[in-house]
């Protein structure tokens, strides 16, 4: 009973805390000014069409680089938890259309996250999105085939790997005096070209890396444990 | 827009409720999983202006007047990176639960006494 009413109470106070945003919410009809600075310097200054691309990667970059290493940690807690056990206990078998499928599926899917996360500058998408479309060929990879393990060693290597040349691309900025994790390092060439926006596709290519083996990494780490699996077949 | 922002609201709450009033933690998990949506809804709903494109401004927009033809960039880069990192955190809270599991064969909050302060 008084579990209920304290689980009352925190909702109402939920809602009060939220009740302003509502009651004071008017529908806006211009850009704040810094969002039409951003909007103006994406076009002039970093020549690169997406405007969210422009403010994740260069305007907050320091804030994407805070969250990739969240990112990071928390791949590092999936892993320590779940410790890869050799647990050869499937004896389930995987249908011949589903394996032929996923194999031709597969290699799609990767040119597909590779297609998102080098042509974030130019449309919608980016690192993050072609990082978890690569994970996502990855998972039907070990859904459909059984026996297919990936080399955590070499997840790693190209995690770290691109994790520090984001680091070392955004110190470059700092060694030329124009700023941490500016894109001008390189030429900027023209708009709306594959290879403009100075180091954007590039940071945005390194960040689509480093998603995408960390997001394997959980994936093949959860598909790898399956000895809660076992139990549950042995009561069946 | 007014409808999303209490669509947002609405699941933000669902969300809490299900935190607080569950004893299952997969179920808290969830819960969590909802209330992140919510605030993702809640998020790009304030940066929404009526009417407008999407902050790509290709040879679809008119670049030199883009200031008055695109949508707020800022809540978008936001919740792009808040949808990964949510992602990451339910996987490892997702694990947690496994480990649990693993110990007591229970996911009842009931069962681990331990947690209680």
């Amino acid at each position: 009973m008084i579990n209920k009413l304290l689980i009352i109470i925190g909702i109402i106070g939920m809602l009060l805390i939220l009740l302003p945003i509502l009651v004071n919410f008017q529908s806006p009809t211009n850009l704040s000014a810094l969002a039409e600075e951003y909007v103006r310097g994406s076009v002039n200054d970093l020549k690169s069409p997406n405007v969210v691309t422009s403010v994740v990667v260069t305007y907050r970059g320091l804030d994407t680089l805070g969250e990739v290493t969240v990112l990071f940690l928390a791949t590092l807690g999936v892993g320590f938890l779940l410790e890869n056990k050799k647990n050869k206990s499937t004896q389930r078998t995987v249908s011949e259309n589903i394996r032929t499928t996923s194999s031709f599926l597969v290699s799609l899917i990767m040119v597909l996250g590779i297609y998102i996360f080098t042509h974030g500058h130019l449309s919608p998408g980016g690192g993050f999105q072609g990082g978890v479309v690569i994970a996502s060929g990855f998972l039907l990879l070990i859904l459909s085939d059984l026996d297919f393990k990936i080399s955590h060693a070499i997840l790693r290597f190209v995690e770290s790997i691109s994790g520090l040349v984001y680091v070392l691309i955004g110190l470059i900025g700092l060694v030329l005096t124009i700023g941490f994790l500016n894109p001008a390092i390189l030429p900027l060439g023209k708009y709306g070209d594959l290879f403009s926006a100075g180091a954007i596709p590039l940071i945005y290519s390194l960040i689509g890396l480093k998603v995408g083996s960390e997001l394997t990494n959980i994936i093949a780490t959860m598909g790898s444990d399956r000895s809660s699996e076992s139990v549950v077949k042995e009561e069946r | 827009m007014i409808e999303t922002l209490i669509l947002g609201f609405i699941l933000l709450l669902i969300g809490l409720y299900a935190m607080l009033s569950q004893k299952n933690i997969i179920k808290i998990i969830l819960g969590f999983s909802i209330a992140d949506t919510g605030v993702h809804i809640i998020i790009v709903s304030l940066g929404y202006l009526k009417g407008r494109r999407a902050p790509i401004l290709d040879s679809a927009v008119d670049i030199a007047n883009s200031v008055k033809e695109v949508v707020d960039p800022i809540p978008s880069a936001l919740v792009l990176t808040a949808i990964v990192i949510g992602l990451a955190t339910t996987a490892l809270m997702l694990v947690f639960a496994a480990e649990l599991h693993k110990r007591k064969a229970s996911f009842s909050i009931d069962d681990y006494k331990e947690l209680k302060w």
